[in-house]
């Protein structure tokens, strides 16, 4: 190697030995294939943990009976995983009409204007957001006013968290409608709106409800933002609107961090096998659907 | 409204006068309606700013900038500094970053070359991996990893509980990695075929390929998901909450507990009022202004390259 440079002359051979640089590759190969063992590996080494040590809490109990201070018997999770099937669905009733309304704006109706580019710019940042600021947000704004933790509270950050998602998945799936559909829908003489809705909408109906559900099953692991707003109760969700509710991500919280009893660890690994189950079995069913609407 | 107005909501052809101005009016509601809902997103983003500022007031007043020097946090005198929480989560944030990066970006490269059955499976893997709930990481990392590490660092004559700066990167990055990773994978699939092709014809390797080609060409892309996975380790707080350790002291070295915002934020707003609390909006603020600027960043990136990608 004299003074010529390292990189490619313009004309002529590489300079460096071909053996060297097989020797490169084979070695980013080999890397390549550790980072991905690496990575798939953590995932079932995490996926194993909590099959492994939740299964020993699981039992017909552990999801019928609600969930009790340490010390008394039958406590199980009940009361949380009805607090979080009550606190999800309210957030996606509260989320999914607006949501889908504001897809259909930026599809049909806004396009590329700048106002849309403006919002859809807004809708792509909040997707990136710290759910624990929403929850900072969700508690001022509505916390105290009300006085009091709510479920209710915990349910429209929830909402907050889920509204870009739904609404950037709506408008993706619209947007692959192809034109000619809508061009013969104003050609029979509908309106602009029944278009949208009896057509275009039906078009891209499995895609939406993908997105929606990809949504649900992202907000329904989310912690941070109920720390603020649901809070916590060993009682059954009966005051949703005026009191805390109990949910399953807080009480994972509060037995794993907050008790020294090891009784209430193997709960905490129960509750995080059901909200685990819970979140696959959701994306699974959203992938499958929207598989299907592919093929 | 008569019937050869030009609007082009109530151009359709129609029967009649009488049935048309009906719909035209349920047409306009509709599409107020519609533009109302998405309106709504830009006015949360500036609520989000507003309600926050509002809220930390009292702080800023007290510390003015000096709170983001001062790594004090004493609730008995009232004294509040963001030092020690910014310095965890930059840290915690930059390490796991350095970790992941060239892991993700190896991984995609692999994904992409790989048999179609072989990718599709690891990409549903990594999929997946995005979808699990951050709680469950930090649960298995109280439990499972940071004996591990204590055990672990022992070996090296190293006095650690496990808990610190360095087992929170870990756990971000395990949770940051499929995200970037699935960012990096639609990115080099995009890369024309013609240019690997080429490169490949002229007697490229695998590897001379992906750094001198495709790394090149899908640049921005790539940085784009770079500062989405940022962005997701920036305000994660479960997973860094039950690992970190909670120590509001700027860390000396990686196996010092340390905290970062989200974590503070997490785990003294139950009991904080009066000054303390509007200390804790402050440094949401912060967080906030953090997340926004990488946020902002990651879609001027992506967006130069989403026309190519087809807008995921």
């Amino acid at each position: 190697m004299k003074q010529r440079p390292s990189s490619l002359p313009a004309h002529g051979m590489p300079l460096r030995p071909l053996w060297g640089r097989k020797l490169q590759d084979w070695a980013v190969q080999g890397f390549s294939v550790l980072a991905l063992t690496v990575a798939v590996g953590a995932m079932l080494w995490i996926l194993c943990t909590i099959v492994a040590r939740g299964s020993e809490a699981l039992g017909w109990g552990f999801l019928t009976n609600p969930s009790k201070p340490y010390g008394l018997p039958d406590a199980g999770i009940a009361n949380a995983l009805l607090g979080t099937l009550l606190v999800t669905l309210c957030a996606a009733l509260i989320a999914v009409p607006p949501a889908l309304c504001a897809g259909i704006w930026l599809a049909e109706f806004g396009k590329r204007s700048r106002l849309a580019d403006t919002l859809r710019f807004c809708a792509n940042v909040m997707m990136g957001m710290p759910s624990v600021i929403v929850g900072l947000f969700v508690y001022m704004a509505l916390v105290v006013p009300m006085g009091c933790f709510s479920g209710f509270a915990g349910s429209v950050a929830l909402a907050i968290l889920m509204f870009p998602v739904v609404m950037r998945t709506t408008e993706d799936m619209l947007a692959m409608v192809p034109d000619t559909l809508r061009e013969s829908g104003l050609a029979l003489g509908l309106t602009r709106c029944r278009v949208t809705l009896q057509i275009i909408c039906r078009a891209a109906r499995n895609g939406m409800v993908t997105g929606v559900l990809l949504s649900v099953a992202r907000v329904s692991g989310e912690t941070a933002p109920l720390l603020f707003t649901a809070l916590f109760a060993d009682a059954w969700p009966t005051r949703f609107f005026s009191g805390p509710t109990a949910n399953v991500p807080v009480l994972i919280t509060e037995y794993a961090t907050n008790s020294p009893f090891e009784a209430m660890h193997r709960a905490g690994w129960g509750a995080a096998l059901v909200i685990a189950l819970l979140v696959l079995a959701v994306n699974l069913v959203a992938r499958i659907l929207f598989r299907e609407r592919k093929a | 409204m008569n019937a050869t107005t030009h609007e082009p909501e109530t151009r359709q052809g129609r029967p009649s006068l009488a049935v048309a101005a009906p719909h035209a009016c349920f047409d306009i509601s509709f599409r107020t309606l519609c533009l109302i809902c998405a309106v709504l997103c830009g006015l949360l983003m500036v609520a989000f700013f507003a309600q926050l500022a509002l809220a930390s007031g009292d702080a800023w007043r007290a510390f003015g900038l000096r709170f983001f020097v001062s790594s004090e946090w004493n609730p008995v005198t009232n004294v509040y500094g963001a030092l020690p929480a910014i310095v965890g989560t930059l840290l915690t944030t930059a390490l796991a970053l350095a970790i992941a990066l060239p892991l993700a970006f190896v991984s995609a490269l692999f994904i992409v070359d790989a048999p179609p059955w072989l990718s599709r499976i690891l990409g549903q893997a990594v999929d997946l991996l995005a979808a699990i709930p951050s709680i469950i990481y930090g649960m298995w990392g109280l439990f499972v990893l940071c004996p591990l590490m204590q055990e672990l660092w022992w070996r090296f004559d190293i006095d650690t509980n496990g808990f610190g700066v360095l087992t929170a990167a870990l756990i971000l990055t395990l949770m940051i990695l499929p995200y970037i990773c699935a960012v990096m994978r639609d990115v080099l699939r995009m890369t024309p075929p013609m240019l690997r092709e080429s490169a490949f014809g002229v007697g490229c390797t695998r590897w001379e390929t992906a750094r001198d080609i495709l790394l090149r060409y899908g640049i921005r892309g790539l940085l784009g998901g770079v500062f989405i996975g940022l962005g997701r380790a920036l305000g994660e707080t479960m997973a860094v909450l039950f690992v970190a350790g909670n120590v509001m002291e700027v860390p000396g070295s990686l196996f010092d507990g340390c905290t970062t915002i989200a974590a503070t934020l997490a785990n003294n707003f139950a009991e904080a009022d009066g000054l303390q609390r509007s200390a804790l909006f402050a440094l949401g603020l912060i967080l906030l202004v953090m997340a926004f600027a990488i946020q902002v960043l990651a879609q001027y990136y992506l967006r130069m390259t989403g026309a190519k990608r087809g807008e995921k």
